[in-house]
């Protein structure tokens, strides 16, 4: 048994220690926003946070992580009050197939909670270990300007109370 | 710091001989010229000058990654301070616009500029003083043919005194030997070859030969390994650790294509020399290759022999694997849940998902120091194509320090099968210290 | 080791099979006359057709509109979400024309059991096909809810007005859309004509809507077919041979059945796969039978450095299809220029991913297939099952940009599912079988010759060689699997696509106006590697040489080249979109032309039937390094009418970047036996660094015109635009795709640079 935080939740997982934590994210704990794309650490729809950083989960095995935070999507907000990252997604429609974007927020988020005023030279530099195959480039970066925007916004006096976009068609 | 101690040594005697050598650290300047119209030169001389600039690896000083090319500004960490390439661009103003070609040749010969300045040793001119008057000359042409780029080369950042110039002519007296390369007349020409393009021109010597503490090639230690940015740049002599010996063949493979099956990816600064490779003709390489594999000398037949049976072993493809239960392929009965999940998925020999070197051929892990697999962990591997993805991904941040330290500890002990290494944590500390100050290449 | 069993025999059934039932009843109930499904089709399943789309196929109303008694309004349709965001702008025609909010219409895509047959969503047409079969049903079917009401309230149905899915008349009386709804009301077929909302009452569809997909992919919900996770799953994974060609000699599967979690080793010939419990256990078990694996043979690939060599070489059936060179003898001078494209691979971030489950009842298979009845009909071919017995359901992937693994990996999870009974086994390819066994897009030569005189092209030749551009299933043959079972199954014969939409030869023939002429596609039956339909077939080759030697002959005739384009255009459209790019992009204005800077054009309308694209952008070209960088890109673009605006722009922009990262970096590498590309270390493509500054497209919108189809419009005139850009800032022309470093350096040689002063 390993025990893991996730999204601020402990969770005991029975599993071979050297799982990539990718796996166990997906099958063990349901949390589906992390991708499996390659498994090499080469293209960044795994991309999850550990400790505030962004990490590879199809290269790090869980024995690395007992006692650490990881933060996945699902730690950002829900589909009913979706957080600034996510909100700058849904209103920069910044996804085609959308397979790439869960990696891409999550890289995203570790540089804006480590650099707030990332300027969109940061953005790109950050980001160019993640890989999109549909060209969704542009919104991406459109997106995490967004967010960038909405997070500073929301350290205002009454940060949070923002009505969140339901993005449904309307 | 006992090169300090050292520093203040030659300073003093510097002061006594200080008389005598203002003499020989005076240079007069050579006029400037006007920079050549492009039809000065043929188009085979600058095609040949292209190639001997890759071989010469003039870019990995001479150019910021990304940037423009041969413009200067890449920040060099020496032992001594910063020191930052020059503009080497055919500019009037901040490049080399305005020198003739006597001033170029005295520059690569000498270490001695246009206006009679004497240059930092970074400047492999103890190799370029023995080039042939046709190189230099093609050398010149394809630089002075280079699209020219307005950009002052940032003041260079060196312990006191350093930054006097006039003290490099003590150093000069001390260690530098002009003259033309010699070929051996025992060896076979292409040998010969290869020995000009590796001494005089690569000079590969320069990160794999051991410096002294002021920062001279040993003479004595030829190819005994050295460094280069914080990174060990193993012996290039009989003392090689790879532990599949290295043949002409597979030397020149990894040279020109950055990449060997049995000895890995070409990774640290070794990545760009590679890069640059790719662009020459394949003599060229094969005999640079075909040299350095007569450095190296026959293995031993027990050297020989271990290096055969491993890549046996590996080649069956009957490794154990990676399972809790099963034995790591260095024997103990449960390999690290960290290594297993971290690394065997692409390291153990069975995976064969992409093309990564089984552990035990790595001769980082066979090095007297984990910087090099440590560097490689923190950094990643990125390939020779600047494009592609990494070979291999940093593991920074995935792995703490300490998670880090024993990796490499297992690495070093359970699959590599040697003594465990003294101070992991310290290196790995050293490396961070190091990397913290440096250009803060933080995310790429 | 087991058998592979023909017929599912096992009777268990377990949970959540009723539904299933209940699927199948009511589709025999609602599709009775469905259409043969196509065998071994083309790309297209059939000719362009016509307005209303798909209702020529699939005439009857409920195939399309469902309306519950409960007044919920069910949109069904055979094409699939790619990433496209087809469902948002299906949903907004069906909306607009119902007067039903987006938000309460509920949308089933392609789905055997449940949904009409539209072939492939390919081609960019499923505007054409589903979106406009929706329009006109959803306006049909509102009218005929207003006759019911306007018989039930007795007024007359030009006064009632709808709105919310309510019909109200002007005495303040109204009824919801399930209250006058009958059992019967929607079971008729279209009519031929349909009361369509004018275009200028319209409030949805012209609108940018946001996607309805969009909020659970960035919220971590189960938004693709590799998230499904259904009870008593398990996971199965495939070893595939070390070279296409190799087979296997022998394999000790004892000892990874030994292997805890391990359900089953499944050989079959040389298809070689392995199921366990849990996914990691699965890849590592699968990772074992591969180093255990023996193999023999191997394919035997032509030399990748000469592959346009080759291509000329093979055989070929030569079809003219364009020729007025009877026309007079033209005068003036000749050029000529040839192209070529390598392999190129789909390489969808998300490797191919499909669940099947076999019970007593049948096999259904979640897939994230183009084709969900294609893909039924091989599958029973290979299993030997009615197609009846099996169910193709589609879930989102991952985007696919063509023929991707989609279908072999339907067709490797049905086998090793029917293994397991009862069981829903879950196969992922991994990185390496995704690079090396997707079915390429086809490397491709292209000659140009032209008679230039006055300024004027007076004469034209295109010759275009290429493999077929759809091995897609239909046939067995076609699914990967099938090639390696201990009786395998042979690839159909591969057939040209016929124009006008064409394959190999799609956009062969300009769409200028040229006096004399001769457009001939040279077919290549023979594919050394396994090729398939790639986002806009040929139509990325012939659109990047005509639009490429449209420069050139600029050139030479000393006009402008946006200019020359215009002088040769008669179709007004085209000119608009030509004028547009043009004028947004600031082509006209003086510019300070620097070195190692240079701008391009380039224009197409896809397929000559479907939309109209133009690009014009600007490059930077480091001459040391060879690398080049788009910076700037200015597109306008004419799709017909515009249902979702923001939509079409989306995927204009991914278009581009898709096409920057083709033309500059992507070549499959092989050597004589096998695939080398097996990563994306091995492959590389367009990530940040290379992104262009800013993407502008501005859309032509043309209401009530027909759907013209975006998605693979915007693939040619980029490549094309890339090429002119780096001739124009290096003075030297690429024909090669693609221009990536080692080409533009050696191309340029070392060369003396131009000095500015
Ligand atoms: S799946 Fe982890 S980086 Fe690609
Ligand atoms: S949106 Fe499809 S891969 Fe990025």
């Amino acid at each position: 048994m390993i025990t893991l935080t996730v999204n601020g939740r402990s969770h005991e997982v029975d599993a071979d220690p050297a799982t990539p934590l990718l796996y166990v994210l997906r099958d063990d704990l349901g949390l589906h926003a992390a991708k499996y794309g390659c498994g090499f650490g080469q293209c960044g729809a795994c991309t999850v946070m550990v400790d505030g950083r962004a990490v590879f989960s199809c290269v790090t095995p869980i024995a690395a992580l007992p006692g650490r935070q990881i933060k996945t999507v699902e730690g950002l907000g829900t589909i009913e009050d979706p957080g600034p990252m996510q909100r700058g997604f849904i209103e920069a429609q910044a996804a085609q197939c959308g397979y790439c974007i869960p990696g891409m927020m999550m890289r995203a988020q570790a540089l804006l909670e480590q650099n707030p005023a990332a300027s969109e030279q940061d953005i790109r530099d950050h980001l160019a270990l993640n890989l999109c195959r549909c060209g969704t480039h542009m919104r991406i970066l459109d997106a995490v300007k967004r967010a960038a925007a909405l997070m500073r916004s929301a350290r205002g006096p009454d940060a949070g109370t923002t009505v969140a976009t339901d993005g449904a068609a309307r | 710091m006992r090169f300090l101690k050292v520093l203040f040594v030659l300073v003093l005697c510097g002061g006594l001989l200080f008389g005598g050598f203002l003499v020989y650290a005076h240079h007069a300047p050579i006029e400037t010229a006007a920079p050549p119209a492009a039809d000065t030169f043929d188009a085979a001389t600058i095609a040949r000058g292209a190639e001997l600039a890759a071989m010469g690896n003039c870019n990995s000083c001479h150019t910021v990654e990304g940037g423009p090319a041969l413009a200067g500004g890449r920040a060099l960490e020496t032992p001594f301070g910063t020191i930052h390439g020059s503009n080497i661009t055919p500019d009037a103003d901040t490049g080399i616009g305005r020198w003739s070609k006597a001033a170029f040749s005295r520059a690569m010969r000498e270490g001695v500029d246009r206006d009679g300045n004497h240059l930092y040793p970074a400047f492999p001119y103890d190799h370029f003083t023995k080039l042939s008057d046709e190189d230099v000359d093609a050398l010149y042409a394809y630089v002075m043919t280079r699209t020219p780029v307005r950009a002052p080369t940032p003041e260079n950042d060196l312990v006191f005194p350093l930054g006097f110039r006039p003290l490099l002519a003590g150093w000069k007296l001390l260690f530098f030997r002009p003259g033309r390369f010699a070929p051996d007349n025992v060896a076979r020409d292409e040998t010969n070859h290869g020995a000009y393009l590796v001494e005089a021109l690569a000079h590969c010597g320069a990160c794999h030969t051991p410096r002294n503490t002021l920062g001279a090639e040993e003479r004595s230690a030829h190819f005994a390994g050295g460094t280069s940015d914080g990174w060990i740049a193993p012996a290039l002599d009989h003392k090689n650790p790879a532990p599949v010996p290295w043949t002409q063949e597979s030397l020149a493979r990894y040279l020109r294509s950055g990449f060997d099956r049995h000895h890995g990816a070409a990774s640290g600064p070794m990545i760009e020399v590679a890069r640059n490779l790719s662009r020459v003709p394949e003599q060229d390489v094969a005999a640079m290759a075909r040299y350095v594999a007569s450095v190296m000398g026959e293995p031993a037949p027990e050297r020989a022999e271990k290096g055969r049976a491993l890549v046996a072993t590996l080649e069956s493809g009957r490794t154990p694997v990676q399972t809790t239960g099963s034995s790591a392929p260095g024997g103990s009965a449960v390999p690290d849940p960290i290594y297993a999940g971290a690394c065997g998925g692409c390291h153990d020999a069975e995976r064969g998902a992409i093309d990564a070197l089984p552990l035990s051929l790595a001769t980082a892990a066979r090095l007297e120091s984990p910087q090099n697999l440590l560097h490689a962990v923190l950094e990643g591997v990125h390939p020779r194509n600047p494009k592609a993805a990494a070979l291999m991904p940093s593991f920074d941040g995935a792995l703490t320090d300490e998670q880090i330290a024993r990796l490499a500890d297992y690495v070093r002990t359970e699959i590599a099968g040697e003594p465990a290494w003294r101070d992991v944590a310290g290196t790995l500390a050293k490396i961070r210290k190091g990397a913290a100050s440096g250009s803060g290449e933080s995310t790429k | 080791m087991s058998p592979l069993p023909h017929v599912v025999s096992r009777r268990s059934v377990v949970a959540g099979t009723g539904a299933l039932v209940l699927s199948f009843a009511l589709s025999r109930h609602a599709f009775a006359q469905q259409p043969q499904e196509p065998q071994n089709v083309g790309e297209e399943p059939r000719k362009p057709i016509p307005q209303p789309g798909s209702l020529k196929s699939a005439p009857r109303l409920d195939a399309w509109i469902r309306v519950d008694a409960d007044g919920r309004v069910t949109v069904f349709t055979g094409k699939a979400e790619l990433g496209q965001g087809i469902k948002t702008a299906l949903l907004q025609i069906a909306a607009e024309q119902l007067d039903v909010p987006v938000g309460a219409l509920t949308l089933v895509t392609a789905d055997t059991a449940r949904t009409a047959n539209e072939g492939y969503t390919a081609g960019s047409h499923s505007m054409q096909d589903s979106g406009t079969a929706i329009l006109h049903a959803s306006a049909q079917v509102r009218a005929l809810l207003v006759a019911a009401a306007a018989q039930r309230l007795g007024v007359p149905a030009e006064q009632l007005r709808t709105g919310d899915g309510r019909i109200s008349a002007p005495d303040g009386r109204s009824l919801g859309y399930g209250e006058v709804v009958t059992a019967e009301m929607l079971q008729a077929d279209a009519a031929p004509q349909s009361p369509l909302k004018d275009p200028a009452r319209r409030t949805v569809m012209g609108r940018p809507v946001r996607r309805v997909d969009i909020p659970a992919k960035v919220t971590g919900g189960e938004a693709y077919v590799q998230d499904m996770r259904l009870d008593g799953m398990v996971h199965g994974r495939i070893v595939r041979p070390p070279s296409p060609g190799a087979r296997l000699r022998d394999v000790d599967a004892a000892a990874v059945e030994r292997l805890p979690g391990v359900l089953e080793v499944v050989r079959n010939g040389s298809f070689l796969g392995v199921v366990a419990e849990r996914e990691w256990p699965c890849i590592q078990a699968m990772r074992r039978l591969a180093a255990l694996a023996q193999w023999e043979g191997h394919s035997d690939f032509p030399d990748a450095a000469t592959i346009d060599q080759t291509v000329l070489k093979l055989p070929s059936q030569n079809t003219d299809i364009l020729n007025t060179q009877h026309m007079g003898t033209p005068q003036g001078r000749r050029f000529e220029a040839s192209f070529t494209r390598p392999y190129q691979m789909h390489g969808s971030i998300g490797p191919s991913c499909a669940i099947a489950h076999a019970t007593a009842e049948g096999l259904t298979v979640w897939t994230h297939s183009q084709g969900v009845y294609p893909l039924r009909g091989a599958l029973a071919e290979m299993l030997q099952l009615a197609p009846d017995k099996i169910r193709c359901v589609h879930v989102e992937g991952s985007g696919c940009y063509g023929h991707n693994g989609a279908d072999d990996v339907a067709a490797d999870a049905a086998l090793l599912a029917l293994a397991v009974p009862n069981r829903p086994v879950r196969v992922q390819w991994m990185r390496e079988d995704e690079h090396r066994y997707e079915p390429y897009g086809p490397a491709m030569v292209a000659k140009l010759s032209a008679v230039l005189d006055q300024g004027r092209i007076v004469d034209w030749t295109h010759d275009v060689w290429s493999n077929t551009h759809s091995t897609r299933p239909g046939a067995a043959g076609n699914l990967l699997a099938a090639l390696y079972l201990q009786r395998p199954f042979m690839p159909p014969p591969p057939v040209p696509l016929p124009q006008p939409e064409g394959g190999g030869d799609r956009n062969a023939i300009p769409l200028y106006k040229l006096p004399r002429g001769r457009v001939t596609h040279h077919f290549i039956p023979d594919m050394p590697l396994r090729v398939s339909a790639l986002r806009s077939l040929g139509a990325y080759v012939n659109v990047f040489a005509i639009e490429t030697f449209m420069d050139e002959l600029a050139a030479a005739a000393g006009i402008d080249p946006v200019t020359f384009r215009l002088n040769h255009l008669e179709d007004s459209r085209g000119r608009d979109v030509i004028t547009t790019a043009a004028e947004k992009f600031g082509w006209s204005r003086p510019r300070d032309k620097r070195p190692g800077t240079g701008r391009g054009f380039g224009f197409a309308r896809y397929k000559n039937l479907g939309a109209y694209t133009a690009v014009a952008l600007d490059v930077t070209v480091d001459r040391d390094s060879g690398a080049v960088r788009v910076t700037r890109v200015v597109a306008a673009v004419d799709s017909g009418d515009a249902v979702n605006p923001d939509g079409i722009r989306n995927q204009i922009e991914g278009a581009i970047l898709q096409s920057t990262s083709w033309t500059l970096y992507e070549a499959v590498g092989f050597d004589r036996e096998t695939i080398t590309s097996r990563s994306w270390a091995d492959y590389p493509i367009l990530r940040f660094d290379g992104v262009p500054d800013p993407v502008e497209v501005h859309i032509l919108d043309r209401p009530g015109q027909p759907f013209l189809g975006t998605g693979e419009s915007g693939q040619g005139p980029t490549g094309a635009a890339i090429a002119n850009a780096v001739a124009d800032a290096t003075g030297v022309r690429l024909r090669d795709l693609p221009l990536n470093r080692e080409r533009v350096r050696t191309a340029l040689g070392p060369a003396p640079a131009a000095r500015a002063g």
